[in-house]
C-alpha cells in the first residue's frame, strides 16, 4: 500500500509514512487531535476513552518495570555500590567512577576500536547494500527477483551463535577451506583467531549477514523512482550508466543521507554479541568495543558502579550523538528519526 | 517491489558480457548464502564412514543418516535446550504480540486521553537504553535469575515493533472503525472483530521479529541463567559447537554403544540445524508480507 502510492507519486521518493518517527508528530494526526471541540471534560474524555488507555497498560507496565527502573538505577554510578547494602545503604562517591573510568586506558582503547570499527563499516559495508539494491533491481524477471530476495534477506534471521558458527566451519581454523589446504600440503587459514585481521572478519561477517536485508528500504526507494525519468532520459540518448548515476542515484539520495546520519548517530555501538562472542579467539586487543568492556571489566568481576558508570557514559554520548545527528537530517532538510513538533 | 513484468521499451537490452558478468556477480551472492548451510545441512545427515572419509565436512553425498539427530534427541542436554527454546519462543512471542497488539492499537487515535505522553515514553526507548548492569540488578532483585521469566519479560515490549503496528493500524480509515462505534461496539470488540483480521500482514511480520528474537536471545541467557540445566539451544550451540567442546564425550553418549555413535562433527552440524530450522521453517510464509509494503518504511528506523 505504501509502495503502491509512493509509486505513481512525484519523481523524488517521499519519505516513507510509516517510520516511527512520524509517531507523536504525524502533522495530520495531530491537526485532527486539535480539531476535536474544545470543552470536552476530563471525565467525559475518560468515559470516551478509558478502554483505550486500559489497551496501553500491559505494555507501559513492562516498559516502567523493565525499561524505566533500571534507568534510574543508574544512580549507582555515583555511589560505591554493593549488593549486600543496596540502593539505598550505599554510600555515595560523586563523580569517582567518572573520573577513574575517564583515566582508565582500557576504556580508551575500546573507544577507540569501537569508533574504528564504525569508520571501517561505514566505508566498507554502508555501500554494499545500495550497489546490491540496484543489481536486485535491474533483474527483470520478477520471480528470479522474488527468489534472489528471499536468499539474501535470510541470513539476518539468524542468530550471532549461528552466524560466527557458520564461518568457522568454512574459513576456521579447523574449517573446510583449511582441511582443502593441508590436505595438499599447505597451512590452515588464521584468519578467525588473527587480530590484525579482526575488522576484516567483522566486516565480513556483518556484511554476510546484513548486506541482503539492508536492501529492502533501497528497493522501495527505487521503487518509487518516476519511470518517465528514465524513459526520456532514454530518448535523450542516455545510457545505462548515465541513467544510474543522474535518476538513480539522485533518487537514492534521501534515504542514503538518512541512513548515513543515523549510522553515525549510532556510532558507538557495533553490536555485542558479535564480539562476545569472538573475543576470546583474537584477544581483548582487537575485540574489546565499548559493551564489551563494561561486560567484562566489571559486570563478570562484580564492580557494578564501575560498569554503571562506563555504561552510563556510553548512552548519554550516544543520546547527544543521536539527537545532534538527527538535527543535522532536519538541516539538510530530510526528515531525522523523528519530527519537530 | 516487483513492479517491472516485461523490459520497457525504451531500455536496451543487455550484451551478453553486461548479461554475464550479472549472473557471475548473483550466483556468487547465491552461493556465499547457500553453500555454508548445504555444507552443514549435509554433513549432519550423513554417515559415519562419509564424514570419516571427508576427514570433515562432506561436500559431495554419500549416503545419508539420521544417526546424529537421533542421538541428539534421545534425551540430554540438547533435547532439553530445544524444549527449553521451544517453550521461551511460544510463550514469549504470545506475551510479545498479546501487549504490543493492544498498545499498538490503544495509542492509534491521536487526541485520546494522554495520547501523547504514553507514545512520548514509548518512544523514548528509543534514545536512550537503561544500560546493561543496572538491568541485571533489577532482574536479579526480582528474583528471577534462573527464572525462564528473565528471558522473557525483559525484551517483551520491543518499542519498534509497537510503532510499525501502530502506523499500520492508524493506515486504516477512521470510517471502519467510526461506523462499528456508531452500532455500539466496544473498542475491544473493534480491535478484534475489524482491526486485527485487517491487518494478518503487520501481525505476522511482527510475530516473526518476536519470535526470531527469542529464539535467537543469547546474551540475555548469558546474564540471566546460571543453571547449564536450563540453557535455551543458543548457548548450547556456542558452548557445543562453536567452542568446541567435544559433545560426544560422557555429556549425552551412552558409552556401551559407542562404535556405533554418530561422530562429533555430525552431532554438532545437527545441533546447527537445529538452531537453523525454526527460522528457516517460519520465514518463507512471512517474507512476501514484507514486499507488500508492511515494514518497508518502518525499516528505516
Amino acid at each position: 500500500m505504501i509502495d503502491h502510492t509512493a509509486r505513481t507519486g512525484p519523481g523524488r521518493p517521499e519519505p516513507a509514512p510509516a517510520a516511527p518517527a512520524d509517531g507523536a508528530a504525524r502533522p495530520r494526526a495531530g491537526r485532527a487531535g486539535r480539531d476535536r471541540p474544545p470543552g470536552k471534560s476530563l471525565r467525559a474524555r475518560l468515559r470516551r476513552d478509558w478502554q483505550l488507555l486500559l489497551m496501553t497498560v500491559p505494555a507501559l507496565g513492562l516498559l516502567a518495570v523493565f525499561h524505566y527502573t533500571p534507568t534510574l538505577g543508574n544512580v549507582i554510578a555515583f555511589q560505591d555500590y554493593s549488593p549486600y547494602r543496596g540502593f539505598w545503604d550505599s554510600p555515595f562517591v560523586g563523580f569517582d567512577n567518572f573520573y577513574w573510568l575517564l583515566t582508565d586506558t582500557s576504556f580508551w582503547d575500546a573507544t577507540l576500536n569501537t569508533l574504528t570499527i564504525t569508520v571501517f563499516q561505514l566505508v566498507f559495508y554502508f555501500p554494499l547494500p545500495i550497489a546490491l539494491a540496484v543489481l536486485l533491481d535491474s533483474v527483470m524477471s520478477p520471480r528470479l527477483r522474488l527468489f534472489l530476495q528471499t536468499v539474501v534477506y535470510m541470513p539476518h534471521f539468524f542468530s550471532w551463535v549461528l552466524v560466527i558458527t557458520l564461518f568457522q566451519q568454512i574459513i576456521g581454523g579447523a574449517g573446510l577451506i583449511s582441511q582443502l589446504l593441508r590436505r595438499n600440503g599447505y597451512g590452515g587459514l588464521e584468519i578467525m583467531t588473527d587480530p590484525d585481521a579482526f575488522l576484516l572478519l567483522v566486516t565480513a561477517e556483518v556484511v554476510w549477514k546484513d548486506a541482503g536485508w539492508g536492501t529492502i528500504i533501497f528497493l522501495a526507494a527505487l521503487a518509487a523512482i518516476n519511470q518517465n525519468l528514465y524513459e526520456a532520459a532514454a530518448a535523450d540518448g542516455a545510457g545505462r550508466w548515465r541513467r544510474l548515476w543522474h535518476i538513480t542515484l539522485p533518487g537514492l539520495r534521501p534515504v542514503i543521507v538518512l541512513l548515513l546520519i543515523l549510522r553515525l548517530g549510532d556510532s558507538l555501538n557495533v553490536g555485542f554479541e558479535q564480539f562476545f562472542l569472538q573475543r576470546d579467539a583474537v584477544g581483548r586487543q582487537a575485540a574489546e568495543v565499548l559493551d564489551t568492556f563494561v561486560y567484562w571489566r566489571t559486570l563478570a568481576v562484580g564492580e557494578w558502579s564501575y560498569g554503571a558508570a562506563a555504561g552510563l557514559v556510553k548512552g548519554m554520548v550516544g543520546l547527544v550523538l543521536i539527537l545532534v545527528a538527527n538535527k543535522v537530517a532536519h538541516r539538510m532538510g530530510e526528515n531525522g528519526i523523528y519530527r519537530r513538533t | 517491489m516487483t513492479l517491472t513484468t516485461r523490459r520497457p521499451a525504451w531500455a536496451e537490452a543487455p550484451t551478453p558480457l553486461e548479461q554475464g558478468a550479472k549472473a557471475a556477480v548473483l550466483g556468487a551472492i547465491l552461493l556465499a548464502v547457500l553453500f555454508p548451510i548445504y555444507v552443514v545441512v549435509l554433513t549432519s545427515l550423513s554417515p559415519a564412514s562419509a564424514v570419516n572419509d571427508a576427514g570433515g565436512l562432506v561436500v559431495v553425498p554419500r549416503g545419508f543418516s539420521f544417526a546424529a539427530y537421533a542421538e541428539l534427541f534421545a534425551g540430554g542436554v540438547v533435547t532439553r535446550a530445544v524444549v527449553v527454546s521451544v517453550g521461551v519462543t511460544t510463550v514469549g512471542t504470545a506475551i510479545s504480540l498479546a501487549t504490543t497488539v493492544l498498545a499498538a492499537y490503544g495509542l492509534s487515535r491521536p487526541g485520546s486521553l494522554l495520547h501523547r505522553p504514553l507514545l512520548f515514553l514509548v518512544l523514548l526507548t528509543f534514545l536512550f537504553g537503561p544500560g546493561m548492569i543496572p538491568s541485571y540488578l533489577l532482574v536479579s532483585s526480582l528474583g528471577m535469575i534462573d527464572s525462564y521469566w528473565s528471558l522473557i519479560l525483559p525484551t517483551a515490549v520491543n518499542a519498534f515493533n509497537l510503532v510499525v503496528m501502530r502506523a499500520f493500524f492508524m493506515s486504516i480509515p477512521a470510517e471502519v472503525s467510526d461506523s462499528a462505534r456508531v452500532d455500539g461496539a466496544g473498542e475491544w470488540k473493534i480491535l478484534t472483530r475489524l482491526v486485527l483480521p485487517m491487518s494478518k500482514g503487520v501481525t505476522a511480520v511482527v510475530g516473526l521479529f518476536y519470535a526470531v528474537g527469542y529464539w535467537n536471545a543469547f546474551f540475555n541467557a548469558v546474564l540471566y541463567i546460571n543453571d547449564n540445566a536450563k540453557w535455551p539451544l543458543q548457548l548450547v550451540l556456542r558452548q557445543y559447537v562453536q567452542q568446541g567442546q567435544n559433545i560426544s564425550a560422557g555429556s549425552l553418549a551412552d558409552t556401551s554403544q559407542a562404535s556405533s555413535l554418530p561422530p562429533g562433527l555430525a552431532l554438532q552440524m545437527a545441533i546447527v540445524v537445529i538452531a537453523l530450522v525454526p527460522v528457516l521453517a517460519m520465514y518463507p510464509f512471512v517474507q512476501r508480507h514484507f514486499t507488500k509494503g508492511v515494514i518497508i518504511g518502518a525499516v528505516k528506523g
